[in-house]
């Protein structure tokens, strides 16, 4: 382990990637931190990055192996050149970013027609369907990172009185489909087969190809949702 | 190039989109980036542009100009106008020439390459289909009959045969001093994943001693196996991380899957392994039903296999390069 405030690790993720993990857990400040270093790295890339890729806790670099043994010729491996140069960026310091945090109110629909698994849900939790309306509605969610597919955010926490673990058999969702996985809550992008609990669907779009932001939700984005008729819904 | 009858499951791909996978939007592009690289020099091409990726059974293609093409990957017996022709040759093809696969010899995915690429709009700095994002490529989705792909470039040099003709020199894939240790096209070599140590000792043994086949549900995205469910000796929750091309990720039923081209950016699943880069090649050419053995190597041999594999690569760019300019010199 290292002398860094947050302390970490750097793995090899295959022969062209490197991973800087900060251990298997979600929170807030470390997440933090891992944006901060992902805003560091690709402010100022080394040779041969391909992308990076912020997640909870850990940062993935994917690297092009001929490109770092070129810009760097005495080492043995390239991963060994990646994770001393990773481990270089980390001495620093990250300079003050200013964090323009938004906030972005999501409407939801939570008729059944939507939210195939809300039934089950609600009973499993043994509260109402207007409680889980509520406990869902009324806190705002720090998005962690966007992953899994184009644009989809995952989000947290819910209220334990909602946190429900991920389903056994995954089923296809319809693109919009929130759904709650653990105390994590997110949002569909795309149709796609999914083992988060749905409880209902918002008629935003958060994958757009064809605008200038394809992908609506950023990590450090800060969401509410509120709650919405299927009226509503159909008018959007 | 019009599509006269569609395949299976066709797209326009090349070496991926990069850069953006922090957006949750994974690179797709060819799953057999080697000999889709190949192909492209065969007809001169940069390395990265983009060319057809077929499955069997194939489209039936017509060349709606004179064109300079080649084809790379699997073998599908192809022929051109009724004649065999061969995988691995430039081939000089004709307006309403028609290129058709028969039957699937070796391999599972073949590349069309054609001098100059193919016209279609870049969508984040690449022309790869995305098939789930519905982007990329020809209106991000799979070829259709009909379909009318447009080139970029015209035929640029003179049409001088009436007939298609193969010209005299083929591309040789394989790595030269690779091959003899490099064994039988079943044997991966994997690096340890993160989640490794999570597996039993008896798991492990089996991952390195049996012998996994490919299920029926291997595709783009992922290849799963048909294996022995493995064993865990911890059933803690991985957070979600990055994974990449070849990440050998444990599935809750203990049954493993290998990621593909189409992988999601990140997985919530413990990454048991990674298939080095250099045998991507032979296993995105493997099928449902392929038997696979993995065998654990260091990072020292992975990055040199690659290094090997990528200098072949370069030479064959550069004698392709030099032949097709010898070749069309001596025809003016």
């Amino acid at each position: 382990m290292n002398q860094n405030k947050f302390p970490y690790r750097i793995f090899s993720l295959g022969d062209a990637a490197a991973t800087i993990d900060f251990g298997n857990v979600i929170d807030q400040t470390i997440n933090q931190e891992v944006i901060s270093r992902f805003h560091q790295l690709k402010g100022k890339p080394f040779p041969g990055i391909i992308d990076i890729v912020p997640a909870y806790s850990s940062l993935t670099i994917h690297y092009d192996i001929l490109k770092v043994r070129q810009h760097n010729p005495v080492t043995e491996t390239a991963f060994e050149t990646v994770k001393q140069l990773l481990e270089e960026k980390m001495k620093q310091p990250v300079s003050e970013r200013r964090i323009e945090k938004r906030l972005i109110k999501i409407p939801v629909c939570y008729e059944a027609e939507f939210a195939p698994d809300l039934q089950q849900f609600i009973s499993a939790k043994n509260i109402s369907r207007e409680e889980l309306i509520a406990l869902h509605t009324q806190k705002t969610y720090n998005v962690f990172m966007i992953g899994f597919l184009p644009g989809f955010a995952y989000m947290g926490e819910v209220d334990e009185k909602i946190a429900m673990p991920r389903k056994q058999q995954p089923n296809i969702v319809a693109a919009g489909s929130v759904g709650i996985a653990g105390k994590q809550t997110g949002i569909y992008p795309l149709i796609s087969p999914g083992g988060w609990h749905i409880i209902g669907r918002t008629p935003l779009k958060l994958f757009d190809a064809g605008r200038t932001e394809p992908i609506l939700l950023r990590a450090e984005d800060t969401v509410q949702f509120y709650s919405i008729s299927k009226i509503e819904y159909e008018d959007y | 190039m019009r599509i006269i009858k569609a395949g299976i499951q066709d797209t326009i791909q090349d070496s991926g989109r990069y850069g953006n996978q922090h957006l949750g939007i994974n690179p797709t592009g060819a799953m057999d980036k080697y000999e889709m690289q190949i192909t492209n020099a065969l007809v001169g091409n940069h390395a990265k542009e983009a060319v057809l990726e077929m499955h069997f059974p194939a489209a039936t293609i017509m060349f709606s100009q004179s064109a300079l093409i080649a084809l790379g990957g699997a073998d599908f017996s192809p022929t051109i106008n009724g004649e065999p022709v061969p995988v691995l040759h430039p081939i000089i093809v004709n307006k309403n020439d028609i290129l058709q696969f028969h039957k699937p010899i070796a391999g599972a995915r073949v590349y069309l390459a054609v001098a100059g690429g193919i016209s279609v709009k870049e969508w984040m700095n690449s022309r790869s289909t995305n098939l789930k994002a519905k982007v990329g490529g020809f209106n991000g989705r799979k070829l259709k009959k009909e379909d009318h792909i447009l080139l970029r470039l015209a035929y640029p040099y003179p049409v001088t045969q009436k007939e298609f003709s193969v010209l005299p020199w083929k591309a040789d894939i394989r790595v030269p001093s690779s091959f003899q240790n490099e064994e039988a096209s079943h044997l991966f070599h994997i690096l340890p994943g993160f989640e490794w140590n999570r597996l039993t000792t008896e798991s492990k043994e089996q991952v390195t001693s049996h012998s996994f086949e490919l299920s029926q549900q291997s595709d783009r995205m992922g290849y799963r196996l048909n294996n022995i469910p493995l064993t865990t000796t911890t059933n803690e929750e991985v957070i979600s991380s990055a994974v990449s091309f070849g990440t050998i990720q444990l599935l809750p039923d203990g049954k493993l899957i290998i990621l593909m081209a189409d992988h999601q950016t990140t997985g919530g699943y413990p990454r048991v392994g990674h298939i080095i880069s250099a045998h991507h090649s032979k296993l995105a050419q493997l099928k449902s039903g392929d038997k696979i053995q993995f065998r654990l190597t260091d990072q020292q041999n992975a990055e040199e296999l690659y290094i090997k594999q990528q200098q072949h690569l370069l030479q064959l760019q550069n004698a392709c390069t030099f032949r097709i300019k010898e070749y069309f010199k001596q025809l003016n």
